[in-house]
């Protein structure tokens, strides 16, 4: 059929002009919503429905005896027909305020929820950006915003679902020097993070200013869940007075996750911050809930209570403001608070070869192996033509395949000996491997730096990545 | 006496990915009872079979580990005291960051 477009750049260009111009239409909407949103807050709480005001036939004055307005009560009304929920739990809700700190896996859904029951005021704390290997997970996000702030991206989809709360948008990284700041402004926090420095920071401001903290983690196939500093319960760090060595810290972004796994542990979190917020129900405070994913199975256990030793929320304990702002928290846990993978630097520049270097060496025809010390599942998603799949923690037992390559590549090219090459994702393990092949004699071995995603970067940019 | 041990949080990795073993764990040392301090011994000698310093420091288990007997954290039993009897359920999980 004949278009009147000319071809399919000619319509990409005009997408993308469309989606600009969209962009600005957005921001604009949400500059001017929040606007609104201040100007009826001032004005005694008058909920704004889509272009129709509620006449202010509300309030204790109505006869009611409670301050909901015709449209809250039409929007909550199935709240509002639950017997131990009622008029008054959503009124509490109506008048509470929540900040979720991070807009991932766990926050989407706790976010959507929030928003939907009509927390008062939602704050949302993120400084990422949506990426497309997100997606499979932190459903807040929708296409059209990859590339663009978290927090802009989660705002709008809550203002979308509620435009009668407020949302706060936090674009920023929650610090020590920060967070005492933004959690100040909110009754309860949900630590919807992914790593061990955010978790304690986010707990020890918890107890400093008194909140109560829905915290949920989920990696793999397995979620878990409390609520610390709830009514006199133990806090993060009663349950952990010293941080786990940072290997044994799995993130997503290795170990990879299930997308409906930190949904699940997303929902139980906007469900108790619900529960707390709205005064009904019993937290799980000093209980546990352990979600086990591939088995089916949820278990719930009893924790300690607050100790008496914690160094934090004991009552011994001096825990201030100051001795928190200046806390150390990368420090005290090893992992640093950004999400940014880990970059060793564990051997000697002469023993690495750039991902050019080693394509140069390839072109050239020269004589070596290439051994890929990532695990198998990884291998068989994507991998560099003919390397050796040796995963890191088999090297020891398998050491032999490696003198046999050699020796075979050796002998094919006519050459004095085979080179062997090191590879991982992203140039840390393959250091680790090198370090120990080096030891055991084989010492002109040498690590590709910054792995297949520097190959992809700069040598191969089709090479697909995960 | 039999008790069911299960690892989780990525611990059972360091068992052949196993989440749940059912074992056969007799006193030691001609004692009457067993202590969680024995199953600790026991386990990192017959279960573990990579990378034990990720399971226990010193002779108790790794920080970040919560240790549980028939769903109650060991804390609230006397931890390495705790004393097990015939078709205890001890669950190890490590505690999880991810999100
Ligand atoms: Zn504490």
């Amino acid at each position: 059929m004949e278009s009147k477009y000319g071809d399919a750049s000619e319509i990409r260009r005009e997408i993308e002009a469309l989606k600009a111009t969209r962009n600005d239409i957005d921001t604009r909407i949400s500059a001017l919503e929040a606007q609104l949103q201040e100007i009826s807050l001032q004005n005694g709480n008058d909920a704004v429905s889509n272009g129709s005001f509620c006449p202010p036939i509300s309030g204790l004055e109505s006869g009611f005896g409670h301050d909901l307005t015709p449209e809250m009560i039409y929007r909550y009304s199935r709240h509002l027909l639950l017997p131990s929920f009622g008029v008054q739990g959503q009124s509490n809700l109506l008048k509470s305020s929540v900040l979720v700190v991070g807009a991932g896996g766990l926050g989407s859904p706790a976010l959507l929820y929030l928003a939907a029951c009509g927390v008062g005021r939602l704050g949302i704390v993120d400084n990422d950006v949506v990426e497309l290997n997100n997606m499979h997970r932190q459903i807040i996000h929708t296409e059209e915003y990859i590339g663009r702030p978290k927090v802009k991206s989660a705002a709008a989809a809550c203002r979308s679902i509620n435009s009668t709360i407020k949302i706060v948008e936090h674009k920023e990284a929650l610090r020590a020097s920060n967070a005492l700041e933004i959690m100040s402004q909110y009754d309860l926090v949900v630590d919807a993070t992914d790593n061990a420095p955010s978790r304690y920071m986010i707990s020890d401001c918890c107890v400093v200013l008194g909140k109560p903290l829905v915290s949920g983690a989920a990696v793999g196939l397995e979620g878990q869940l409390t609520v610390y500093n709830y009514n006199g319960g133990p806090c993060y760090r009663c349950l952990f007075p010293t941080p786990p060595p940072s290997t044994a810290c799995q993130r997503c972004s290795d170990s990879g996750v299930l997308g409906v796994v930190p949904g699940v542990i997303g929902c139980l979190q906007a469900l108790e911050a619900i529960k707390i917020a709205s005064a009904v129900g019993e937290p799980l405070s000093g209980r546990m809930l352990l979600f086990d994913a591939l088995s089916a199975r949820i278990r719930i256990v009893k924790i300690r209570g607050r100790s008496l030793q914690c160094e934090v929320c004991s009552e011994n304990a001096s825990f201030s403001k100051e001795q928190f702002q200046e806390f150390d928290y990368e420090k005290f846990t090893q992992t640093p608070l950004s999400s940014s993978p880990l970059k060793l630097n564990l051997l000697q520049a002469d023993s690495r070869i750039s991902s050019k270097e080693y394509k140069e060496r390839i072109v050239n025809g020269e004589a070596h192996v290439l051994v890929d010390v990532r695990p198998k599942h990884h291998f068989r998603i994507v991998c560099l033509p003919r390397s050796l799949n040796i995963p890191l923690p088999s090297l020891e037992a398998r050491v032999h395949e490696i003198s046999s390559a050699l020796e075979k590549e050796g002998k094919t090219n006519s050459g004095s000996g085979a080179q062997l090459y090191v590879l991982c994702r992203r140039g840390n393990d393959s250091q680790r491997a090198v370090q120990y092949l080096h030891k055991i004699g084989f010492t002109s071995a040498k690590d590709i730096v910054g792995g297949l995603e520097g190959w992809a970067r700069d040598v191969d940019p089709s090479l697909p990545m995960y | 006496m039999q008790l069911t041990l299960e690892f989780g949080g990525g611990l059972e990795l360091l068992c052949d990915s196993v989440k749940i073993h059912k074992v056969s764990v007799e006193p030691q040392n001609g004692a009457e009872m067993l202590t969680m301090k024995d199953l600790l011994t026991w386990v990192r000698t017959n279960l573990i079979k990579e990378r034990p310093e990720m399971f226990m420091k010193g002779d108790t288990v790794r920080p970040g580990v919560l240790v549980l007997v028939n769903d109650c954290d060991w804390e609230l039993s006397g931890q390495l005291n705790t004393t097990l009897e015939d078709k205890d359920v001890v669950v190890f999980i490590s505690t999880l960051h991810g999100g």
